[in-house]
């Protein structure tokens, strides 16, 4: 009988531990399905030079990191900083990808901010940034040597996602291609 | 007031006829459906043909692009899967990581009809076999309340 009456009790903590759970996770962080794959390839115009294009292959060859953005975004004025760090690192190279942006919008933000970004494709459509499954700016991926999705960032870079998950894993890329 | 809530609604008529024509009525039906089915993924709670957010008219662009060139409602739904993931179909594929949101709701119906019937069957058990001690206790105890009644 005393065992009896424990059960409700016992669902209660189940539901207890599921719900708290349930309260941790981000339903805005929507797993990508690109991890693990190539980064579908593109080719786009440069933001700094209209006539030539950046192809994704120029990424290739070395762990990098791309990162979408606009001058529009606000968050992205707050991650800013913290790539500002990650590039000062020097552990691997920024690709940029203007997205949904004036051209002369997204040059002036970087001329106030800074530019931290070693080449920027530009996407004023988001075509590009729909074959990557963009969907809330900024985002950021880490790509290993072949090209890989190795890992997605969705929103903002700040101080901790950069010490205890950007840059490790980084690191971990680089040591794995040695 | 009144003209405005009419004005109000006329505003999603307006939005479906914005969104560009197609060649026939069965491309449009299609187009419909389809939208209906894909998730936006910035506002997770609405359809792509219920947002209005950049996202989601993309998405439609998108849809509306793929029917035009003939594309099927599956080679749609993958295009879509393949970048944004099963989230944003509103009814997602049933697969080892999806049995327990597909098959949970019932395994916990089947759990609670076997539990009730379990209880049920053992207080009707309970009420047959009554003891001879237990009859006796149970005619002092409608005695008592009898002679309170009296008093």
């Amino acid at each position: 009988m005393k065992k009896k009456a424990l059960i409700p009790l016992l669902i209660f903590g189940v539901l207890a531990v599921l719900l708290a759970v349930g309260l941790r996770l981000d339903p805005h962080t929507v797993p990508s399905p690109l991890i693990g794959k190539p980064l579908p390839a593109f080719t786009a115009p440069q933001l700094h030079a209209p006539e030539q294009t950046f192809s994704s292959d120029e990424m290739i060859g070395e762990v990098s990191v791309v990162n979408v953005f606009a001058s529009w975004c606000i968050p992205c004025r707050q991650e800013h900083p913290y790539l500002a760090q990650l590039a000062a690192r020097g552990i691997a190279p920024i690709y940029g990808l203007s997205y949904k942006d004036r051209r002369e919008d997204a040059r002036a933000w970087l001329a106030r901010f800074g530019d931290v970004y070693r080449a920027i494709a530009y996407d004023p459509e988001g075509r590009v940034g729909l074959d990557l499954g963009v969907y809330g700016v900024p985002e950021t991926f880490i790509l290993d040597r072949h090209g890989v999705v190795r890992y997605k960032h969705i929103g903002p870079i700040d101080a901790a996602a950069l010490r205890d998950e950007i840059v490790p894993r980084i690191e971990r890329l680089i040591r794995e291609g040695q | 007031m009144k003209r405005l809530i009419l004005l109000l609604l006329l505003v999603p008529a307006l939005a479906v006829a914005a969104l560009g024509e197609f060649e026939t009525p069965q491309q449009e039906a299609r187009y419909r459906a389809l939208s209906q089915q894909l998730r936006c993924l910035v506002c997770q709670g609405q359809s792509i043909a219920d947002s209005d957010a950049d996202l989601a008219k993309d998405l439609k662009r998108e849809v509306r692009r793929m029917i035009l060139e003939g594309r099927t409602d599956a080679e749609i739904k993958d295009f879509m899967v393949a970048r944004y993931g099963d989230f944003v179909l509103y009814k997602p594929p049933v697969k080892a990581s999806t049995y327990l949101l597909w098959f949970g709701p019932f395994v916990l119906l089947i759990g609670g009809l076997v539990t009730w019937s379990v209880l049920a069957r053992r207080r009707q058990a309970g009420s047959e076999a009554l003891s001879d001690a237990e009859r006796e206790r149970l005619r002092q105890i409608l005695d008592g309340a009898d002679r309170r009644g009296d008093a």
